[in-house]
């Protein structure tokens, strides 16, 4: 027993080094990605600012739907208190950029909390149809307090510090998308962390079989709370970079529509990877952005059929297909 | 002698329909008990009573002198009354290695922590593979449960347990829907329970219960209708009238 014991801690070693360098590879490539928009694509960063922003939204919405198996459609009220709090602070001469986004981040988290505590009571549809009137009450919220949010006109004037000193806000958009994009990736590396811990692979259980759980003696309504908070927190940093990043903030961001189309760009790219979240967000929101160009009345019929397409060749969402083309390859090589 | 865990007088009826009548029962450390009965005498209420899934209508559940009837399932395990599943609940993409360590650090305390990694803990790898070797499932450690025989899921099941260093454990058909084949090694298993381990299996299959148990508790309609020797549990008249009305489990316990 003793023999083996020992054989197990040495085979152990390989393994983790693998998913090392796997992580680290993900994160190398998510990184050259965003540096290969900045050059190729130097008129459009405003958009790939929004594609960051959204999928720091569809990275939160994975934490609790990918790895708690909580149904949401009302996720963009994390996002849009982010956004309000940060054009709030900002509006009242809190202008420096890192303390926004750390701003729309605590925002996010109590958000998260609330919505946390309010969802969790139920199960199922219930819990679904929570999150819908969660974002409703934000939206209807935010429409209501004109005289902080700018009701429907939308809350605009942001007049942003240059960050840490240096660098403006400049007309391109390329401080802030390189922001964003640094944002991005720091986030990616803690959540990889987060779900990596003894309390991701918790989550993970609870999401199977939370009576199992039960029976291993974890109590399963504060673990969700806490992935709750830090998902409101992801979110509400999204919504701070947004908010940023354009210089104004409209009901939109605290929007179902919003919310439903985070969760689309999610099933897209494939749930409990956080990889997925992205390669969802950047496909239909580039999809989005090129077939509105090209056919700007019927392209949401296009986005229906490229999702349906990919729901039925891959289940799993396009990330899954490229982890069976990488599994393939490994196998014959 | 002293009583590590006892329940007494413990009932639970569903509107006017009682399914546990007046249940008492005590079990000192190291204890092997099997309680059996025909298809629908309250096993399972029972086991869901003692764990906490359901509050019973009257009378407690004490472990260690303690009375624990108030608290709920989660408190219970902590407590260290801990049960196996009927039909196994496991994670089918986690490995078993996976689902051992998980229980080793919520014993531990340390299942919540966001700034530590799951496999981090030397000491912890050391003791799940203690655990996963005494049940011989090292074999198997990484890979998924959804990719593992039905016979090593139930041994996993035992091993989940075993890892959370319970002082009682519930064994709710432990060999259930396991190829005979494979029964010498659960059995092999339960052989190697820690011996201060108080063990209570409910049981359908008699040649385990006879082999396995120093003590027989029969249930039927929900109460106690025999409570002594394995051996002289078939001689029993009540035990045999209870049986009677079913075929199966009547030709298993002749």
């Amino acid at each position: 027993m003793h023999i083996i014991a020992h054989e197990g801690t040495v085979a152990a070693r390989p393994k983790a080094r693998s998913r090392w360098w796997r992580d680290a590879a993900g994160i190398a490539l998510i990184a050259a990605c965003g540096a290969a928009g900045f050059w190729l694509f130097p008129d459009n960063l405003a958009l790939l600012t929004r594609i960051v922003a959204v999928a720091l939204l569809v990275l939160s919405i994975d934490l609790i739907v990918g790895y708690c198996g909580v149904a949401t459609l009302g996720q963009a009220a994390l996002f849009g208190a982010g956004a309000y709090a940060a054009g709030i602070a900002c509006v009242n001469g809190v202008t420096e950029p890192m303390t926004l986004i750390a701003i729309g981040a605590a925002a996010g988290a109590v958000a998260g909390l609330l919505m946390g505590a309010i969802m969790l009571r139920a199960h199922g549809l219930a819990q679904l149809v929570l999150s819908i009137a969660i974002v409703q009450l934000f939206h209807e919220a935010a429409n209501k307090a004109s005289a902080y949010t700018g009701g429907s006109d939308g809350l605009a004037g942001l007049m942003v510090s240059p960050l840490f000193g240096l660098f403006e806000f400049d007309l391109w958009g390329r401080t802030a998308y390189l922001m964003g994009l640094a944002l991005l990736l720091l986030v990616f590396i803690a959540l990889k962390f987060v779900v990596a811990s003894p309390f991701g692979m918790l989550c993970r259980g609870i999401k199977q079989d939370p009576i199992r759980i039960r029976a291993m003696g974890a109590f399963v309504f504060p673990v969700l709370l806490k992935m709750f908070v830090i998902s409101g927190a992801v979110a509400g940093m999204g919504g701070a970079l947004a908010a940023i990043s354009t210089q104004v903030v409209g009901l939109d961001s605290v929007s179902f529509e919003l919310s439903a189309n985070a969760l689309v760009m999610l099933v897209l790219g494939g749930l409990g990877t956080l990889y997925g979240a992205l390669v969802g967000t950047v496909i239909f929101m580039g999809f989005e952005h090129v077939v509105s160009a090209f056919n700007p009345f019927h392209w949401m019929t296009m986005v229906g059929a490229l999702l349906i397409a990919v729901v039925l060749a891959a289940p799993g969402g396009l990330s899954s297909l490229m982890e069976k083309v990488s599994a393939s390859k490994g196998r014959s090589s | 002698m002293s009583a590590l865990f006892q329940v007494e007088n413990l009932s639970k009826s569903f509107g006017g329909l009682a399914v546990s009548r007046d249940i008492s029962l005590s079990m000192p450390a190291g204890e092997r008990l099997a309680l059996i009965g025909p298809n629908g005498a309250g096993k399972t209420t029972f086991v869901n009573l003692v764990t906490g899934q359901l509050k019973p209508s009257a009378g407690r559940v004490l472990l260690n002198g303690q009375d624990i009837t108030q608290l709920g399932a989660v408190r219970r395990v902590r407590k260290g009354l801990v049960r196996t599943f009927q039909v196994t609940r496991l994670f089918s993409d986690l490995t078993p290695e996976e689902h051992v360590t998980l229980a080793v650090l919520q014993r531990e305390g340390k299942a919540t922590r966001i700034l530590s990694r799951f496999h981090g803990n030397s000491h912890v790898a050391d003791e799940v593979n203690g655990i996963l070797a005494t049940l011989g499932l090292h074999e198997v450690a990484r890979r998924k449960v959804g990719q593992i025989a039905y016979g090593q899921q139930r041994l996993l099941e035992i091993a989940i347990a075993l890892a959370l260093k319970p002082k009682v454990l519930l064994l709710d058909e432990p060999a259930a829907g396991v190829p005979s084949a494979d029964t010498p090694r659960i059995e092999q298993a339960l052989e190697r329970l820690p011996p201060s381990l108080a063990v209570l299996m409910i049981e359908h299959d008699m040649d385990l219960v006879f082999r396995f148990a120093k003590r027989v508790v029969v249930l039927a309609a929900g109460e106690i209708i025999f409570e002594g020797l394995p051996s002289e549990v078939a001689a029993d008249p009540r035990v045999r009238e209870a049986y009677l009305g079913n075929y199966a489990n009547a030709r298993s316990i002749a």
